[in-house]
């Protein structure tokens, strides 16, 4: 793939014995990397992907928590550009940090989990539509609300497109349910993941039996 | 606007890790890649976008490279255990016995000067800047060292 420094030709093969691309090296320095770095204190977003019925979702975490979730079809590589932007370009892939959020998301996709227990950055989000994500956690898992409701409940029942905009601009789909916001008139509405995830989503919450992990299970 | 730094490390580590193992060899060619790399990221939110980001890595390998040499010569009995070190390790013809030990034999700023040319295309006016030198004793010292490099390099591989 790298090709642009293959030795030039001025040097006259001299260096084709030392390798442009040492993939088992670059392994075990890149995690020598995340590892130096979060011991410094200086990994400001971790980030995975996880694939899941939904696609490959990917997560990024600060040290403050889960900071933004997103969809293939929203573009993995611009939303890190944006976190760069937003939070920090101190990025690196760096699964450790999101174990529990992928542990979380596989039961919740299994059947197994039907409510999150995990630390939230809200760093992204701010005045109104902070206030209806927050709220957005108080519909129960297989249930939905109307967008009208949801703005009733964050105090502001005229605000139902803003509360359509706060849905649609969620960091975090899934573990905060926008997907459970649907029209009045009880068709789906928009969704950030495409309406086919949403679908799947609903369809889940609505015939998985919401227990938790059987015991003995690891 | 600065790139997630994961897109640094892809796009530039496997030429800074060239970098290192040409003038540093085998053994402490990953201490200072890693040191280089954790030293960038902590430097990295103030580098100034449109920067080249190359030259940059190489100027900090370098300083990290000089750091080891000093606390070499202060402490020349400082190495225990050795790092983990790659596959085709003592093959004949692989990079970290012949080129290497032909590298080796090279004064230290003349294999500088050839790696920074030769490996990652920096023009001569900024590797004199790293090497704090003048432009045209950059260009002798690369000129010397590929020359020299190719007589016992070729003369070692061909025994």
């Amino acid at each position: 793939m790298n090709t642009v420094n293959e030795s030039s030709p001025e040097a006259g093969g001299v260096f084709d014995a030392l390798p442009v691309v040492d993939e088992e090296a670059n392994r075990r320095l890149h995690r020598r990397l995340v590892d130096a770095a979060d011991t410094a204190g200086i990994l400001d977003v971790a980030y995975r992907t996880l694939d899941t019925p939904v696609g490959p979702l990917l997560l990024a975490a600060t040290d403050q928590g889960l900071v933004r979730i997103a969809y293939a079809n929203q573009g993995h590589d611009q939303v890190l550009a944006r976190l760069a932007e937003l939070v920090s370009p101190r990025i690196l892939l760096a699964p450790r940090r999101l174990d529990a959020v992928a542990r979380e998301l596989d039961e919740y996709f299994a059947g197994h989990r039907d409510a999150f227990d995990l630390r939230l950055d809200w760093r992204l989000s701010h005045g109104f539509r902070l206030q209806v994500l927050k709220h957005l956690r108080e519909i129960a898992y297989g249930s939905t609300a109307s967008y009208a409701a949801v703005a009733a409940a964050a105090g502001n029942p005229r605000a139902v497109r803003a509360v359509g905009t706060a849905c649609a601009t969620n960091p975090l789909p899934v573990v905060v349910p926008c997907h459970r916001v649907v029209r009045s008139d009880g068709t789906m509405g928009g969704y950030a993941g495409g309406p086919r995830a949403k679908q799947t989503l609903l369809t889940l919450e609505a015939t998985a039996p919401p227990l938790p992990t059987p015991a003995g299970t690891p | 606007m600065l790139k997630p730094f994961e897109e640094v490390v892809a796009e530039h580590g496997p030429t800074v890790l060239r970098v290192c193992r040409a003038v540093l060899g085998p053994v402490e060619a990953e201490d200072a890649w890693s040191e280089t790399f954790l030293a960038a990221l902590r430097a990295y939110p103030d580098l100034r976008p449109g920067s080249n980001v190359e030259a940059w890595l190489v100027t900090i390998a370098h300083r990290k490279a000089l750091d080891q040499h000093r606390a070499r010569a202060r402490n020349p009995v400082a190495v225990e255990a050795l790092p983990e070190r790659p596959t085709g390790e003592g093959v004949p013809g692989s990079w970290d016995t012949e080129l290497w030990d032909a590298l080796e034999s090279l004064p230290r700023k003349q294999r500088q000067a050839v790696a920074y040319h030769y490996l990652v295309g920096l023009p001569y006016a900024l590797i004199a800047t790293i090497l704090d030198n003048s432009e045209a004793a950059a260009r002798r010292a690369a000129a010397d060292g590929i020359r020299k490099l190719r007589a016992i390099y070729r003369q070692g591989a061909s025994r």
